[in-house]
C-alpha cells in the first residue's frame, strides 16, 4: 500500500512538472513553431516570471526587501506582465536579427538575467533563493495537495493550449506561418513583418513566465539553480523538436515523454554506487543529446509534425460529396 | 492619361558597380507595360526600389502621382501596389489555398483578441476570402492543388500561384517579375490570357519583366527596353524590334534579328 502510495506521488509530480514544461514548450512554439523566432533565452524568460512572483508572495519578513505576502494570483499575473514587458523590450531590440543572430542574443541576455540574480542579493537572495513561497490548496490533507496542483497545472496547459489553437487557426497565425516561411513575400503582400514578430514573442515570453511562476509555487523555493540553460532552455527545445514544433500537441507530447524519460534515468543513476552517480548524471544529458538525434533521424519532423488546418468549409463540402 | 508608377531619375551603386543610372520612365495608367533588357540591365533591382524592397541612391518613385520615397513594402502593398517574384516565394509549408487567403487586406482575424473573442465576425470573414481564394484557384486551374503545400508544386504552378495571391486584392498596379520563366508554352498561353482578363476586369495596371518576347509582343505596350541600368528605347514591339541599338544591347553587336523575336 505505502509503495503505491509512492508511486502515485510519483506520477502526480512526474506529470505537474511535465506539464509545466509544455507550458513553456507551448509558448516556445508560438515563437520557432509559427513564428521561425530562434529564441535560445527561454531560461531567461522563465526567470522573470518565477522571481517576479516568488518576490511578491512571499511572506514579509521585517529587515529583508525580499516577500510582500501578496496573494499567489497576484503573483502569477505579475509574472506574466513582467515577462511580457521583458518580452517586448528585448523584442524590438533583437527580432531584427536573423534567426542565428536572435539565438545568440537571447542566449546573452537569459546569462545576464542569471548573474544578475545570482548577485543582486537585496533583491533576489542571491544563491540562496527565496524559501518559504506560498503555495495553493496546502490546506489540503497529504496526496490531495500534490493532486490538487496537478489539476492547477493541467488547467493551465488545457487553457494555454486552447487558446493558441484559436490562435494558430486564425488568420493571425496564417500570417506568422506565412512570415515563417518567407518574410519577403509576407512584407510584399503588406503584413507588418515586425509587429507580427514582436506579438509572438511577447505572448511566447508569457508563457514562459507562466511556467516560472508555476514552478516557484511548485516546490516553494527559487533559486539561481533552476534557471541553468541546460534545464530551462536546451531540456525544452528537445522536448519541442521532439514533440513536433508548429503542432500544439506535440508541444505537450513532447515536455511530457522527455521529462518521464530525463526522471526514469535520475532514478538509475541514484541506484548507481556514489562514485558512479556523478559520471551517471552527465551521461543522462549524453543520452536526452542520444535522443535527439534518434527522433530527428527518425521523425524529422517530431513525433506529431506540423499539419496545415483544413479550411473552414472543408467540412460542409465534404458532407454534400458524400 | 497620367502614370501608375513614375521612376523618376533613379540611381543605384553597389560598391563600383552601376546598376541603374539615372534611370526614368512611365507606367501609363491602365496599360500593361512591358519591362525588356539583357541580363544585368537593372530590371530586378528596379522592381525592388519600387516595391521598397530596395533603397535608391538617387531620384524617387511616384505611385499614383505620390512620391513613396522610405515606405516599406507592406505600406505600398496597402496603397495598392501588389507583385510576384522572378524566384517564386511561395509559403512552403502552407496549402495553395493557404497562400492565397494571407493575402487580403485588413483582415479582421489578423488581430490577436479578434482571433479569441470575436470568431463570429472572423468566421464570416474567411467565408469571403476562400470563395475569393477558391474562385481563383478556378481560373487558375489550380483547384485540384488547393490542399497541397505550396512547396509540392512545379516551378510553372508556382508562378501561377503567385500570380493568383496577386488576383486576391484589387491592386492599382502589378509588378509581374518574368511571369512566364520555367512556365511550358500550353501554361504560358493560359498565363496571357489570365493576365489580359485580370486587365480587363479591374481596370489594373502591369509592369511586366519578361524574356519571351512573344508573351511581351501579345500583351505589351508600351514595351521599355532597358541596358546597362538605362532607358534604352521605348514605344510599340514593332518599333522596338526594328531598333538597332536594342539588337546590338541584346547581341552585343550589331546583327540582324533579335534573339528571342
Amino acid at each position: 500500500m505505502n509503495a503505491l502510495v509512492g508511486y502515485g506521488e510519483y506520477a502526480v509530480s512526474l506529470l505537474t512538472i511535465g506539464g509545466i514544461y509544455a507550458v513553456m514548450a507551448l509558448g516556445l512554439n508560438l515563437q520557432w513553431g509559427y513564428g521561425g523566432l530562434f529564441n535560445a533565452g527561454v531560461s531567461g524568460f522563465f526567470a522573470v516570471g518565477a522571481y517576479a512572483s516568488a518576490i511578491l508572495t512571499a511572506p514579509v519578513t521585517p529587515g529583508h526587501f525580499v516577500g510582500f505576502g501578496l496573494p499567489i494570483i497576484v503573483g502569477i499575473v505579475s509574472a506574466m506582465l513582467l515577462s511580457a514587458v521583458v518580452g517586448w523590450f528585448v523584442g524590438r531590440i533583437c527580432l531584427r536579427l536573423q534567426s542565428d543572430y536572435l539565438a545568440m542574443a537571447t542566449i546573452g541576455i537569459a546569462e545576464i538575467l542569471r548573474l544578475v540574480i545570482d548577485n543582486e542579493i537585496w533583491l533576489t537572495n542571491g544563491s540562496r533563493g527565496i524559501v518559504a513561497i506560498p503555495r495553493p490548496f496546502e490546506d489540503l490533507p497529504g496526496i490531495w495537495r500534490d493532486f490538487a496542483y496537478l489539476g492547477l497545472v493541467a488547467a493551465v496547459v488545457a487553457a494555454l493550449y486552447i487558446a493558441l489553437e484559436l490562435l494558430a487557426r486564425s488568420p493571425w497565425g496564417r500570417v506568422m506561418r506565412a512570415i515563417r516561411d518567407n518574410e519577403a513575400a509576407a512584407a510584399a503582400f503588406g503584413k507588418d513583418v515586425a509587429s507580427f514578430r514582436l506579438q509572438a514573442f511577447v505572448l511566447g515570453s508569457m508563457a514562459m513566465g507562466l511556467s516560472g511562476a508555476l514552478t516557484a509555487h511548485a516546490f516553494k523555493f527559487i533559486g539561481p539553480d533552476a534557471t541553468l540553460p541546460l534545464i530551462t532552455t536546451f531540456l525544452v527545445w528537445v522536448m519541442l523538436i521532439a514533440g513536433g514544433s508548429a503542432n500544439n500537441r506535440g508541444a505537450i507530447l513532447g515536455p511530457i515523454l522527455i521529462w518521464t524519460l530525463w526522471s526514469a534515468t535520475e532514478l538509475l543513476t541514484g541506484t548507481l554506487p556514489p562514485e558512479w552517480q556523478i559520471r551517471g548524471s552527465y551521461l543522462r544529458v549524453f543520452l536526452i543529446g542520444l535522443l535527439l538525434q534518434v527522433v530527428l533521424q527518425r521523425f524529422p519532423r517530431g513525433l506529431l509534425p506540423e499539419r496545415p488546418p483544413r479550411p473552414p468549409q472543408a467540412e460542409r463540402v465534404d458532407a454534400k460529396e458524400g | 492619361m497620367s502614370a501608375i508608377i513614375a521612376v523618376d531619375r533613379i540611381t543605384k551603386r553597389y560598391g563600383g558597380l552601376t546598376v541603374l543610372d539615372a534611370c526614368s520612365f512611365e507606367v501609363p495608367r491602365g496599360s500593361i507595360t512591358g519591362l525588356i533588357g539583357p541580363n544585368g540591365a537593372g530590371k530586378t533591382t528596379l522592381f525592388n526600389i519600387i516595391a521598397g524592397v530596395t533603397r535608391a541612391d538617387h531620384g524617387r518613385i511616384l505611385l499614383d502621382g505620390a512620391d513613396v520615397a522610405g515606405k516599406k513594402p507592406h505600406e505600398l502593398f496597402q496603397l495598392g501596389l501588389a507583385r510576384t517574384f522572378q524566384i517564386p516565394k511561395e509559403w512552403t509549408r502552407m496549402t495553395v489555398l493557404e497562400n492565397l487567403m494571407v493575402v487580403p487586406r485588413q483582415q479582421a482575424g489578423e488581430g490577436v483578441l479578434a482571433a479569441w473573442f470575436e470568431r463570429g465576425r472572423v468566421r464570416r470573414e474567411e467565408m469571403a476570402i476562400l470563395r475569393r481564394a477558391e474562385a481563383t484557384l478556378e481560373i487558375l486551374g489550380l483547384s485540384g492543388h488547393r490542399a497541397a503545400l505550396a512547396g509540392t508544386l512545379s516551378g510553372g504552378q508556382k508562378k501561377l500561384m503567385e500570380l493568383g495571391r496577386t488576383m486576391m486584392v484589387d491592386a492599382k498596379v502589378v509588378l509581374l517579375d518574368e511571369p512566364g520563366a520555367g512556365v511550358n508554352r500550353t501554361l504560358l498561353g493560359d498565363l496571357a490570357q489570365h493576365i489580359e482578363r485580370l486587365h480587363r476586369g479591374h481596370a489594373t495596371s502591369f509592369c511586366i519583366i519578361e524574356h519571351d518576347m512573344d508573351l511581351i509582343a501579345r500583351l505589351c505596350d508600351p514595351v521599355i527596353v532597358m541596358a546597362e541600368g538605362r532607358v534604352l528605347a521605348e514605344g510599340k514591339m514593332a518599333e522596338i524590334k526594328a531598333d538597332a541599338r536594342v539588337r546590338a544591347a541584346y547581341l552585343g553587336a550589331a546583327s540582324p534579328g533579335m534573339a528571342a523575336a
